[in-house]
């Protein structure tokens, strides 16, 4: 790992645009610099544009004083999920959050605070893409002759889910894991809570993953505070339309004695092979190597 | 030497949109060590932004749909510059691929009797687009996410391919390219190598496109000999955002206009009307109640001018605002607020509502849109097999957006989805049965690792050097200004020439800071591919001395029909990068058979 320069070190820097500042309007960000080792607040002043979201002003520091400065993007229309940073203190999408819509005074900008950090405004997501790995897939019956045949009410659920941007702000925001590095080996946040209720949800479906959320994935930790729910940019209902149907299900499972003989009696098992495999092969994140 | 990681593969696929995926997926079902290389985070590739759907003729809302039907529309579309037999396997096999989709826990929107529920887009004669919403394509690209994740495929993600490598013959041995968290570099053997690398977007000022469309697979499979095709053909999308000038160029979707939307000038009239092209006269509405009666009813009613393919809508609006009647930034109205309900429009087109809401503040239930052409789709690209999508350099394979030759001279809405699905799956097969063919494993040379290293790095080197961002913004500024939307002969020289002396400056960048996760040379990184493409950009559009699909030339503005007849091939020969030279000769189009030529002639 490259170490940074020592303009990075501990006093934050004054870097002035390049243009000198006509209007009498500017913006102020303070940004987060830094890497594994450490970091601190930097603050850059630029004239402000019309409209402009705070990803904006990022790339114009890019072009201008800060050309080194790290921060995750690719669509820039809150469709992809990469840009989450904790603005002013909140998980938002920088390519979403206009300027003018924040209160007067110095924007702050850091890195989400649950993940690792890369450099900069760029942490290590790689937790989130071994959980992903856990989830056993979806499994449907072979398809009838004419073709699978669902009813727009019933996808609509699954659909609310598959809004999801996987931007891992509601797993950055998640007290769980926000600040208890322990936890996360034995806690799959709200991302993968909505995940498998999307699964489960899903007309077609005939895997069981109850067993899986509940034992290796922690549902149970969850005190449904909402925190996911709030920040989701999709407007995804994490808590109520996904995690408290899912603690239901799984409860029922547990103490519903009618249930029990039914599987006892059916053949559908209650854990799966991919469900018992996934369970026995996990061998938890490895939260700090690149993925690959 | 330099220090770098190692790792051998039977394919390695570059790009993981929806084309890598589908590939990647298709060869590691055949039990090959398969590995998955891309610039961003999985689930992050440009795919995701595509809104409208996925054509395919299922017949599942009009029962007359089927592929002949599309393979008519596809090549009326690309005004007949399509590799037909790509066309005719993308118009055949589409339906199984969506199908395909659904099996792996797609969830498409419903009919009524609960199938796959099909919207109208330009150009196809039925609806035909199967879609979630207006967001298909994150929906396509979380599917084969989810499923490449359970093949247990191999994936370096925020990884940046930088060359192609080859073995002494030639044939394409694999890749090497650097780790964007760290800066360590990275090589790849691979006895095939599939392109799925998207699009050029970034080289234009005002796009559509991400950061990562910069036309690395272009660029890479020239360096490597590869040919390229249509390289002149540039989508310009009728309906970006026109404001604020920060979302300048974001892609609205023709699903607007599919679902009701229409578009009018300053003086309220609707003036698609006025530019309804001698081709699609016979099948278009020339007046407002017959197109607004085409919505319900598309076998009695023809369909609104508003549908017309991209580049006729394109160019209308460019007309509009250069006749002063423009909306006050410079775009034109796309209004669907007065047409369909608030309610509609929120189920109908979600995304759409929040981005001009959180973006513009602008209520598309109760305002019009400002919109405006944006560069958005390149239809040139990697020239292939149509069947393998082999190119022509041994061992290298494209598919996607970086592959030429399905979509002619201008793409329909919802061909690329369905294309990324076609064409990945039968690249993943290609580039299969070439690396099980494949004798020995291959061998890629030190030197050539290490010539590529030394350029890549070279950039830390300099003081005081040119700034990449400069390099880019000229770039850009150039391309938008003189190889855009509306071409003429002396702007295209005029083009030739800045790309020379941009091509000078970026033999002299330098960039501060460390190797990891360093945006300015990530960027300089770019510039090579950039250069490389928008090259062949400017070059195809001198030679191509007429106006076809995406090509407009304001000193040739009718279609030439000689021109129509071939393919613009470039390539470089002995000399190879992006500061040599790029060879261009015409070659005749694939002889189509008699009897596709005969579902071409069919009237409507």
């Amino acid at each position: 790992m490259t170490t940074e320069p020592a303009a990075l070190a501990s006093e934050p820097e004054t870097a002035t645009a390049p243009v000198a500042d006509t209007t009498d309007s500017t913006v102020t960000l303070q940004v987060w610099r830094g890497d594994p080792d450490g970091g601190a607040f930097a603050e850059y002043s630029l004239p402000a544009n019309e409209g402009e979201v705070v990803l904006d002003v990022v790339h114009r520091l890019q072009a201008g004083p800060a050309p080194d400065l790290a921060c995750r993007w690719n669509c820039k229309a809150g469709k992809c999920g990469s840009c989450s940073a904790e603005i002013n203190g909140r998980p938002r999408l920088m390519c979403m959050t206009r300027v003018d819509e924040l209160p007067p005074g110095p924007i702050t900008v850091a890195p989400m605070r649950t993940f690792p950090i890369i450099r900069d405004l760029v942490t290590d997501v790689s937790f989130n893409f071994a959980m992903a790995k856990l989830v056993p897939a979806f499994s449907p019956p072979p398809p009838p002759a004419e073709g699978y045949r669902m009813q727009q009410i019933d996808v609509e659920r699954g659909q609310e889910f598959r809004k999801c941007i996987e931007c891992f702000m509601c797993q950055d925001v998640c007290h769980v894991i926000r600040d208890h590095e322990e936890n996360k080996p034995a806690y799959a946040g709200p991302r993968f809570f909505i995940r498998i209720a999307e699964l489960e949800m899903h007309p077609l479906d005939t895997n069981d993953r109850r067993d899986l959320v509940r034992q290796q994935m922690g549902l149970g930790m969850c005190n449904i505070t909402k925190c996911c729910t709030e920040v989701c940019p999709e407007h995804i209902k994490i808590t109520d339309n996904a995690i408290i149907p899912m603690k239901e299900r799984v409860v029922d499972a547990d103490f519903d004695p009618v249930g029990w003989l039914g599987r006892k009696i059916l053949r559908r098992s209650k854990t799966s092979p991919t469900e018992t495999a996934a369970i026995s092969a996990y061998p938890g994140p490895s939260p700090s190597a690149p993925a690959g | 030497m330099p220090e770098y990681e190692t790792h051998r593969y039977d394919v390695i696929v570059i790009g993981a949109g929806g084309a890598g995926l589908r590939a990647a997926i298709e060869a590691r079902a055949r039990g090959l060590r398969t590995a998955l290389v891309c610039k961003s985070l999985l689930g992050k590739a440009h795919t995701v932004m595509a809104e409208g759907g996925v054509a395919a003729a299922m017949g599942n809302v009009y029962s007359e749909d089927n592929w002949q039907v599309h393979f008519r529309d596809t090549m009326r579309g690309g005004k007949y510059l399509n590799n037909w037999r790509m066309a005719q396997l993308h118009a055949q096999e589409a339906p199984d691929r969506v199908y395909e989709l659904e099996s792996w826990g797609a969830l498409f929107d419903r009919t009524k009797d609960g199938r796959i529920l099909q919207r109208d887009f330009g150009g196809h004669r039925y609806a035909r687009l199967a879609h979630v919403g207006d967001r298909t394509g994150l929906e396509l690209i979380r599917t084969l996410q989810q499923r490449a994740v359970h093949m247990d495929i191999d994936v370096f993600m925020e990884c940046k391919v930088l060359r192609l490598l080859t073995d002494g013959d030639g044939a394409v041995s694999g890749a090497i390219g650097y780790w964007r968290p760290t800066g360590d570099m990275v090589v790849f053997e691979s006895k095939a190598t599939v392109l799925a690398t998207g699009s050029i977007g970034r080289s234009y000022t005002y796009t559509s496109n991400s950061w990562e469309s910069t036309g690395d697979g272009h660029a890479m499979a020239m360096w490597a000999g590869a040919d390229v095709i249509e390289m002149e053909c540039v989508q310009f999308h009728p309906t970006g955002m026109v404001w604020p000038l920060s979302v300048r160029g974001l892609l609205v979707t023709e699903g607007v206009r599919g679902d009701g939307g229409a578009l009018k000038n300053s003086e309220d009239r609707r003036f698609m009307f006025d530019y309804i092209p001698e081709m699609f006269r016979a099948e278009t509405a020339d007046t407002e109640e017959e197109a607004d009666a085409w919505y319900e009813d598309h076998i009695n009613y023809r369909r609104t001018p508003d549908l017309l393919p991209r580049d006729e809508v394109a160019r209308a609006i460019n007309s509009e605002v250069k006749a002063g009647r423009g909306s006050p930034h410079g775009g034109v109205y796309l209004d669907i607020a007065s047409r369909r309900s608030p309610e509609y429009i929120r189920r109908r087109l979600p995304s759409m509502y929040h981005q001009f809401m959180e973006l513009a503040g602008v209520d598309i239930t109760s305002e019009p849109m400002e919109v405006g052409p944006t560069c958005h789709y390149m239809m040139g690209g990697v020239r292939v097999d149509a069947d393998t999508e082999a190119s022509t350099v041994p061992g290298l394979f494209a598919a996607g957006e970086v592959a030429g030759g399905m979509h002619g001279a201008n793409r329909l809405g919802g061909n690329s989805l369905s294309d990324l699905l076609v064409f990945g799956r039968r690249a993943g097969i290609g580039a299969s049965d070439y690396a099980e063919g494949r004798s020995g494993e291959p061998s890629v040379s030190p030197a050539e690792i290490e010539e590529v290293v030394a350029d890549a790095l070279s950039p830390f080197g300099r003081d005081g050097g040119e700034n990449p961002y400069d390099i880019h913004q000229d770039l850009q500024s150039c391309m938008q200004a003189l190889v855009g939307i509306i071409r003429t002969g002396s702007e295209l020289e005029q083009a030739l020439e800045k790309l020379e002396e941009l091509k000078e400056r970026t033999g002299k960048v330098s960039v501060s800071g460390g190797r990891a996760y360093n945006p300015g040379w990530n960027l300089a990184t770019d510039l090579p591919s950039m250069l490389t493409v928008s090259t062949a950009i400017a070059q195809g559009a001198l030679h191509r001395k007429e106006s076809r699909g995406g090509h407009t030339r304001d000193d040739y503005p009718g279609p030439d029909p000689e021109l129509g007849k071939v393919n613009f091939v470039q390539r470089q020969n002995a000399q190879r990068g992006y500061a040599a030279p790029v060879q261009i000769t015409p070659e005749p189009l694939p002889q189509m058979p008699a009897e596709l030529q005969a579902l071409l002639e069919e009237g409507h």
